[in-house]
């Protein structure tokens, strides 16, 4: 585009009002709702509003169908153990795989405050690190989904210890979280790749969208991970909690 | 008018958004087929809606003969009919209204109006649309898979849906379904484009507050859409999971003939609350677009401001709002607890106050205006008549007591037909007719456009009219045939054959409607950049058809909202949104004075 005249000169709004007056103001305001808010960043917050809908069903009609089902519920404290030398443990591998999610959150977190100091390489690196964690939840997840159909005889249409609608939600909810994780390594290892190039640094376009490229896709990958984890914590406690 | 106002709104901000490089195609295939622009996957979401429609209209075609002159037509069995009744339904809904409403006129008129470059997002916009072929070209395959297309009707209610003996089990549900879950990530994909375009990629003094009404219905309708699709998704994968795999969600124990089924347990109730989660938001993801067509055809065409402009905007987004608590009024007869239908009646009676607020300030934009009774002008007023009694049955069927014995009886059938697919319908005419000078730069056929608007006018209230009292007396919805019962006179068969012969006439109409487009692409009368002297943005751009980039080297600035129309004091009798005020030319001094401004410039 042929540059437009001198008045058209970006302005970054500093002088931003606080609070509610402030709320008011900027939703009053032209161009731009959410001041300081990149496109990538608005558009994944709505699209964590939507998901935020799907897991909520997801969840609501497990709970219904596990309140209208007239077979006892099997008990997670059985089901969910691991035996170490005999002694069987109530969720030790659920309380590791939440504590693993739970720390590559903390490893994100790092990666988005190296990525807005432009440190290509702890970035990369943090980034990195996130997504073998989130890689080895997805890999517990698979050992999980394999003792429970090979070794106790789940499956999503019936199980020995009750409601055959255990299995069916067990695999189509913690399936589809762990669709999502996987997901995000996948970007997670995308992002690095790049960080680790220095497309970000020099702006190297995109190959499908053309776009100048920018730190800012850390940060959204970020807001995007740790909703993945936040939705865990709500599968934890209604499946291995309940 | 105090001076402080005008000093206010002289002040042009400065442009926070950086100019973002669009991505420029140098091959014909990224041009035109796997484009970027939004103005070209407007077209091509709107060709792939309306061609699917046009089998949706076939489909209704076939139905109807069948309820005509039942027993003449060999090729149609009852088998048959339930799958006309269901994809005709599907079809309708989903594929071509709101598609057409968001993804087609989303796409042309969001980035226009609110004076954007293209959407923010333009590479996901694009991949939005092809999912959405492929989730249309999974849909029409299972018409040719073993067993035909689902005959479940279009609301898919387990366990019938995926039982023995229901048409299409074999095949036609597992795609319909499948289809389902594609339209919705790709509507996704559109969805987030838009809700990011309208609140963080507007022009340079485009408030929300001076948005066309038009930008609001959609906005708020593809918000509606991102909260309420994902109910569909969910229910459509536990549907799913039932039918492939054998899980038991929606489906309980049961004995299909003569034995017992392998499912325990479901709660078929679970998938109604999902669906309906999603069905009655969907009523409004496709009225709300219709609402902020009409208020900006019947302004422009009226030459009049919209009456109650904020008014109408906070009644966009309440009726939004109470579209997500109204949803169990489709369920009085499900078996739910009965004090759920009393909670639900008062929320859905309680719809009717913005709605009725809208009417009023439709009709009050209306009086005493400088009405041109185009063709557009002409399907609008069609429409809030039609969504007038189509809002009043409305009220019928939102009491419990008088919804029971209306239950499945063609007055329901009437009853929506009117409020979601005749009113929306007459929507897209006026919107086409209204905006297809600019998408091609010429003028639709005068002549033809009344021929077409008074045949589908006239013909959808023969059609529906006669249905209300055929629900009333008693005959129910999705039957095959009826039959000989004592309680339906034999005056409803004569009744029926005329309702067929109607439709039929209608239908041919449309072919007129289609004509029209094609011819006038290429023959059409040329339009100029702004045949209707509207204010809004997408009549200001450089070139007719907007070219890439929609607005030339320059973004527009936006003075005013775009319901300047007839102004006192100003010579032309509507002020565009992106003109100067000092060039705005006045009536009583020949320069640039502005002190004594009317308010309405400035709005």
């Amino acid at each position: 585009m042929a540059p437009q005249d001198s008045s058209t000169t970006v302005a970054a709004p500093t002088d931003l009002a606080p609070g509610f007056a402030g709320i008011a103001e900027d939703w009053s305001s032209d161009q731009r709702t959410f001041k300081n808010v990149p496109w990538g960043k608005a558009m994944m917050w709505i699209f964590l509003l939507s998901d935020t809908f799907i897991f909520s069903s997801f969840l609501v009609g497990y709970m219904k169908v596990r309140l209208s089902t007239t077979t006892p519920w099997p008990k997670a404290s059985e089901v969910f153990a691991l035996s170490f030398g005999g002694e069987p443990i109530p969720l030790i591998l659920i309380a590791i795989m939440t504590f693993i999610l739970i720390t590559s959150s903390g490893t994100m977190v790092l990666a988005v405050n190296y990525g807005y100091r432009k440190d290509k390489n702890k970035t990369a690196l943090l980034l990195i690190i996130t997504a073998l964690l989130g890689a080895s939840f997805v890999g517990m997840q698979a050992f999980e989904w394999t003792k429970l159909i090979v070794e106790e005889g789940v499956r999503p249409w019936g199980n020995p210890m009750g409601a055959s609608q255990f299995g069916s939600v067990f695999f189509m909810i913690t399936g589809f979280h762990g669709f999502h994780v996987s997901v995000g390594v996948l970007f997670l290892i995308l992002v690095a790749r790049k960080v680790w190039r220095g497309d970000y640094d020099t702006e190297k376009r995109g190959f499908f969208t053309s776009r100048k490229g920018n730190y800012e896709i850390v940060e959204t990958m970020g807001l995007y991970w740790h909703f993945v984890d936040l939705v865990w914590v709500f599968i934890f406690a209604f499946f291995y909690l309940w | 008018m105090s001076n402080g106002m005008l000093e206010e709104t002289q002040v042009v901000p400065l442009a926070e958004i950086e100019e973002v490089d669009l991505y420029h195609a140098h091959h014909w295939i990224t041009k035109y087929v796997f484009s970027q622009d939004a103005k070209i996957i407007a077209i091509q979401y709107s060709a792939t809606a309306i061609l699917i429609g046009l089998v949706g209209l076939v489909l209704s075609w076939l139905m109807r003969l069948q309820l005509g002159f039942p027993e003449v037509f060999d090729f149609i069995d009852a088998e048959s009919y339930y799958q006309y009744v269901t994809m005709h339904g599907m079809i309708m809904v989903i594929y071509l209204l709101t598609a057409l409403f968001l993804g087609g006129f989303g796409n042309y008129l969001i980035p226009l109006m609110v004076g954007a470059r293209d959407m923010v997002f333009p590479y996901m916009n694009m991949l939005s649309y092809w999912v959405y072929l492929i989730a249309v070209l999974v849909l029409t395959a299972s018409f040719f898979v073993p067993g035909g297309a689902s005959g479940a009707g279009w609301t898919l209610y387990p366990p019938q849906a995926i039982s023995e003996g229901t048409p299409g089990i074999d095949g036609g549900i597992i795609l319909m379904l499948v289809s389902l879950v594609l339209f919705i990530i790709g509507f996704t994909m559109g969805g987030l484009n838009y809700v990011v375009t309208v609140l963080q990629a507007r022009a340079r003094g485009m408030t929300l507050m001076r948005m066309p009404l038009t930008v609001w219905g959609i906005f708020v309708a593809t918000i509606l859409a991102l909260l309420a699709f994902p109910a569909l998704f969910v229910a459509g994968v536990m549907m799913l999971l039932d039918r492939v795999l054998g899980t038991s969600f929606f489906m309980p124990e049961m004995i299909v003939q003569g034995e017992m089924t392998s499912h325990e347990n479901g709660s078929p109730l679970l998938f109604q609350h999902l669906f309906w989660f999603f069905g009655h938001p969907e009523v409004y993801i496709v009225a709300l677009p219709a609402f902020g067509v009409v208020s900006d055809i019947i302004s422009t065409h009226a030459r009049k401001n919209i009456f109650g402009y904020r008014m109408m905007v906070w009644a966009i987004v309440a009726i939004g709002g109470l579209s997500f608590i109204v949803w169990a009024h489709h369920m009085y007869v499900s078996g739910m607890n009965p004090y759920f239908g009393f909670f639900f009646a008062t929320t859905t009676l309680i719809i009717a106050v913005p709605t009725a607020l809208k009417m009023y300030n439709w009709v009050l934009t209306l009086w005493k205006g400088n009405i041109h009774l185009t063709i557009p002008m002409l399907f609008c007023v069609a429409f809030i008549l039609t969504f007038l009694n189509g809002g009043i049955t409305g009220l019928f069927l939102g009491n419990v007591i008088v919804d029971i014995p209306l239950s499945d009886t063609m007055f329901v059938v009437a009853h929506f037909h009117m409020v979601m697919g005749i009113a929306p319908v007459l929507v897209i005419f006026a919107a086409i007719y209204h905006w297809f000078p600019k998408m091609s730069g010429r003028m639709l056929h005068e002549g033809w456009g009344q021929f077409h608007f008074w045949i589908t006018f006239l013909g959808s209230y023969l059609i529906y009219f006669p249905m209300h009292y055929l629900g009333f007396i008693g005959v129910p919805r999705r039957y095959f045939e009826i039959g000989e019962t004592s309680f339906i006179p034999p005056s409803a068969a004569t009744l029926n054959e005329f309702i067929t012969v109607v439709v039929l006439i209608v239908g041919f109409a449309q072919v007129v409607f289609i004509a029209n487009i094609i011819i006038s692409i290429f023959k059409g009368k040329p339009a100029g950049d702004n045949p209707w002297n509207a204010t809004s943005l997408e009549w200001q751009t450089a070139t007719t058809p907007p070219g890439h980039g929609n607005f030339g080297d320059e973004l527009p600035v936006v003075y005013r909202w775009a319901y300047a129309y007839s102004v006192p004091g100003v010579e032309a009798d509507f002020v565009p949104q992106n003109m100067p005020p000092d060039e705005v030319k006045r009536t009583d001094t020949a320069t640039g004075a502005v002190a004594d401004d009317p308010p309405e410039l400035h709005q």
